[in-house]
């Protein structure tokens, strides 16, 4: 101890309990200075930076910080350090994309961010898609699987009236041209089809023939083209069973994707092809 | 305060509401001594400062695409080297068993020994060590600095200080400059800091350690220990009776004497006293110590004289600047230098040394009965100790253990659970995994995912194969992908149990990790 003192010649502080008493031993006088330190360092604090609460809103300081123009810098600075990307993936063909590793990752990662941002609510945040919104993980597409097809997709959007564009096609709804009967039989044809029968054989396959062969093919696989969806397959957008597919049929669905080249820009429309793409069920480019 | 306390503990006064609430620091000078543990104190300062300012120069090969530095913590890339044995982050184990060793280290010594570790390895202690040295060096010994502090400013004064002070702060910039060492590969630092390219974390580092050696070890010293440091505090609970600590034979050296040759003078001069008859008063003034209040001595004649001369030895070279006599006290951080200055005073007086000693507080009454203590060894080996060593060795044993059974391959596997799986055109269920595998190699490795199924189909995403390649000494990322064709078993089942494996190509080493398919659970 630097005081030198017996503890005799320490008075107390007058509290007492159980004969246990506290010395009152003198502070360091550089403790108290230090104190006195950050006092003038908090005052001076509150003058720099926002503090006092005001009656509408606090004191702005003179420094002018404040913790939004601190992100906005932060975004500022992300923006700025990304921009060589962004420039980089716009002027890149998409169809070679992935073979630039660096641009790749970056693309999916972004495309990963904005996906959460403008697609998942439609589509789901794991791309799962709804009833009525296409599952973007498997191997089967309205409209094309290859990268550019995707991104079209995304730039112009599917039966939208905000672009010119858009993917467009229309089903009729049958309800208005054939009798319930008839309906039904459709549907039970249409049903069978996905376990590997004659798409032309029987009354169904005449009516199917007659109605359907225009979009969906005399195969019954569909045509990318019109977004006419192949139905040989285990897919189905609203549904397989027979109340649902005697609705799809009689009235037809109008399923409708915004035009997000509207909202986003080309490096961002891009982004979401390249994630998209990558999902699990994205093809190959093959030479048209 | 009832009467019957005040009986037990005395009378103490209330503090004067007049009086000051703070005081200022009493500086201290340690006087040189010299001795067996001075001599230890050295070689330890040496032996820990060599270690501090050395180790990020030790170089050690590891590969061309791995750092050459045997003590390494790159922050930046997540990796901790020391020597041959390199810690990535998810087996931080290591470093808290490393820590829980510390601790009980801690725990050992201060059980054993009291506060040793604040006397001899403190890096308070040893840089305060160094910095009195320079003092020392710069300003002369305790008596010299005494005066110097009392004397006014003047050119000399000034002269002495700023040399001081410039000393201390290079020995900061050097203590600074050596911590940055250990965190990015030394020689490129250096040659970035001298030429100002370093980046700015380096620079403010240094300043800020900079700037805290100088002021810890040239300014605040024993305040550090007194008012900051927590451990005092712990160590003084982790000490029992039967530890050995800095102690003072007080049954040996009370009443305080003179020493022979003073006392025979005070015995003549006494002998003239007591011829002229009884006298009333003090008999022998005190020479009053600078910054320190009078202290009553013993009277010089009594029947027994205690070993003690009060040449205050002791107290001149404590660094805390504390009196070992006025018995164990939490100021005190045993660094042995009173029982060098004691025993000193002890050959010159003829008498016996020791009177300042490692003691262990259960021998005290026994000694000072005249019996034989227990034995030094008697004091270590006890149970208590011998648990903390048994459990420090234990750890330890089981962390080299771990050590050498760490894989080379890892793998964790997460499942993608949204969705749980995917119905493929042709009726297919795919689940995905995504698949970490950690390559602990120093070269690129090629690994191979399979299964013990083999009616499935496993692919990688964004690849044509079933292989992942991963960088040198790093960990990568995959998606993979299992089919169950149609109406196979695990297509048709909710949940089935699956293993994947990685092969690493070249070593063939493997790794497998337990998961689950899922299958369409309304069939």
């Amino acid at each position: 101890m630097t005081t030198h003192k017996d503890d005799k010649d320490i008075g107390t502080t007058g509290h007492s309990w159980d004969g246990i008493e506290e010395l009152n031993n003198p502070l360091p006088r550089w403790w108290l200075w230090t104190l006195y330190g950050c006092i003038v360092w908090a005052v001076v604090y509150t003058i720099l930076y926002p503090a006092w609460p005001m009656v509408s809103g606090a004191t702005s300081g003179v420094l002018g910080w404040s913790t939004r123009g601190a992100v906005a810098e932060e975004i500022a600075a992300v923006d700025e350090a990304q921009s060589g990307l962004r420039a980089e993936l716009e002027a890149t063909d998409l169809n070679t994309l992935a073979a630039n590793e660096p641009l790749h990752r970056f693309a999916v990662q972004a495309g990963g961010s904005l996906f959460a941002n403008n697609c998942a609510q439609c589509h789901g945040a794991g791309a799962a898609g709804a009833k009525g919104y296409p599952n973007l993980l498997d191997d089967d597409w309205l409209w094309g699987g290859q990268i550019e097809q995707v991104a079209y997709t995304i730039r112009h959007g599917i039966r939208n009236e905000d672009d010119p564009d858009a993917r467009y096609s229309q089903m009729p709804a049958f309800g208005e041209i054939l009798t319930r009967p008839e309906i039904d039989t459709l549907v039970a044809h249409v049903q069978s089809l996905s376990s590997g029968a004659d798409p032309l054989a029987g009354a169904g396959g005449e009516m199917f023939s007659a109605n359907c062969v225009a979009c969906h093919g005399e195969d019954a696989k569909g045509n990318r083209d019109m977004g006419a969806p192949n139905l040989t397959d285990a897919i189905w957008l609203y549904g397989s069973d027979t109340a649902t597919l005697t609705t799809t049929i009689s009235k037809a669905r109008f399923g409708v994707m915004p035009a997000w080249g509207l909202r986003l820009d080309e490096a961002e429309v891009r982004a979401l092809a390249a994630y998209v793409h990558q999902l699990g069920g994205g093809e190959a480019t093959t030479e048209e | 305060m009832g009467h019957k306390a005040a009986e037990l503990y005395g009378n103490r006064t209330m503090t004067n509401p007049t009086q000051s609430l703070y005081a200022a620091r009493l500086p201290i000078f340690p006087r040189r001594v010299s001795g067996y543990f001075r001599r230890l104190k050295w070689a330890l300062m040496l032996v820990t400062l060599g270690i501090y300012y050395l180790t990020p120069w030790l170089r050690w090969e590891r590969g061309p695409d791995m750092p050459d530095q045997a003590v390494l913590i790159d922050l930046a890339n997540r990796r901790f080297y020391f020597f041959m044995i390199e810690i990535w982050p998810h087996e931080f184990y290591f470093v808290a068993g490393m820590l829980v060793m510390a601790g009980l280290a801690l725990f050992l010594f201060t059980a054993a020994l009291g506060r040793v570790w604040c006397g001899y390895a403190c890096p308070q202690t040893v840089w305060t060590d160094l910095f009195i040295l320079v003092e020392r060096w710069i300003e002369g010994d305790r008596n010299a600095r005494v005066r110097l502090h009392e004397a006014p400013w003047s050119l000399h004064k000034w002269r002495l200080r700023i040399s001081k002070w410039v000393v201390w702060l290079i020995i900061g910039l050097l203590t600074g400059g050596a911590w940055v060492f250990y965190f990015t590969d030394a020689p490129t630092l250096l040659r970035d800091l001298a030429s100002f390219s370093a980046p700015p974390v380096a620079y403010m580092t240094i300043a800020i350690l900079t700037a805290t050696t100088f002021v810890f070890g040239g300014f605040m010293r024993e305040q550090v220990c007194i008012y900051m440091c927590p451990w005092p505090r712990i160590q003084a609970a982790m000490m029992d009776e039967d530890t050995l600590t800095v102690a003072y034979r007080d049954w040996r050296g009370e009443p305080r004497g003179k020493g022979l040759r003073r006392r025979a003078a005070a015995e003549a001069a006494e002998a003239s006293i007591r011829a002229a008859g009884p006298q009333i008063g003090p008999r022998s003034p005190v020479i009053p110590m600078p910054g320190r209040p009078a202290m009553p001595s013993a009277p010089v004649l009594t029947e027994h004289k205690g070993d003690c001369i009060d040449c205050n030895a002791c107290v001149n070279v404590c660094p805390m600047g504390i009196d070992i006599r006025d018995g164990q006290q939490m100021a005190c951080i045993t660094c042995a230098l009173c029982i060098d200055a004691c025993d000193e005073v002890m050959e010159k007086t003829g008498q016996p040394r020791g009177l300042i000693d490692y003691i262990a507080l259960s021998d005290a009454p026994k000694e000072a009965a005249g019996d034989q203590p227990k034995s030094v060894w008697r004091h270590v080996l006890r149970a208590r100790n011998l648990i903390y060593a048994g459990l420090w060795s234990g750890i330890g044993i089981a962390l080299i253990f771990a050590l050498f059974l760490r894989p080379d391959v890892e793998m964790t596997v997460a499942p993608i659970r949204n969705p749980t799986h995917v119905v493929l055109a042709d009726g297919t269920i795919r689940n995905a995994y995504d698949v970490r595998v950690r390559n602990k190699q120093g070269t690129e490795q090629i690994f191979h995912v399979s299964l013990d199924h083999a009616d499935l189909i496993i692919t990688v995403e964004g690849s044509t194969s079933d292989k992942i390649a991963i960088p040198a000494d790093s960990q990568g990322q995959a998606r993979v992908y299992v089919d169950a064709p149609a109406g196979s078993h695990l297509a048709t089942h909710a949940r089935s149990d699956l293993r994947l494996w990685v092969t690493d190509q070249e070593t063939g080493e493997r790794a497998a990790v337990d998961t689950n398919f899922t299958g369409k659970d309304d069939e």
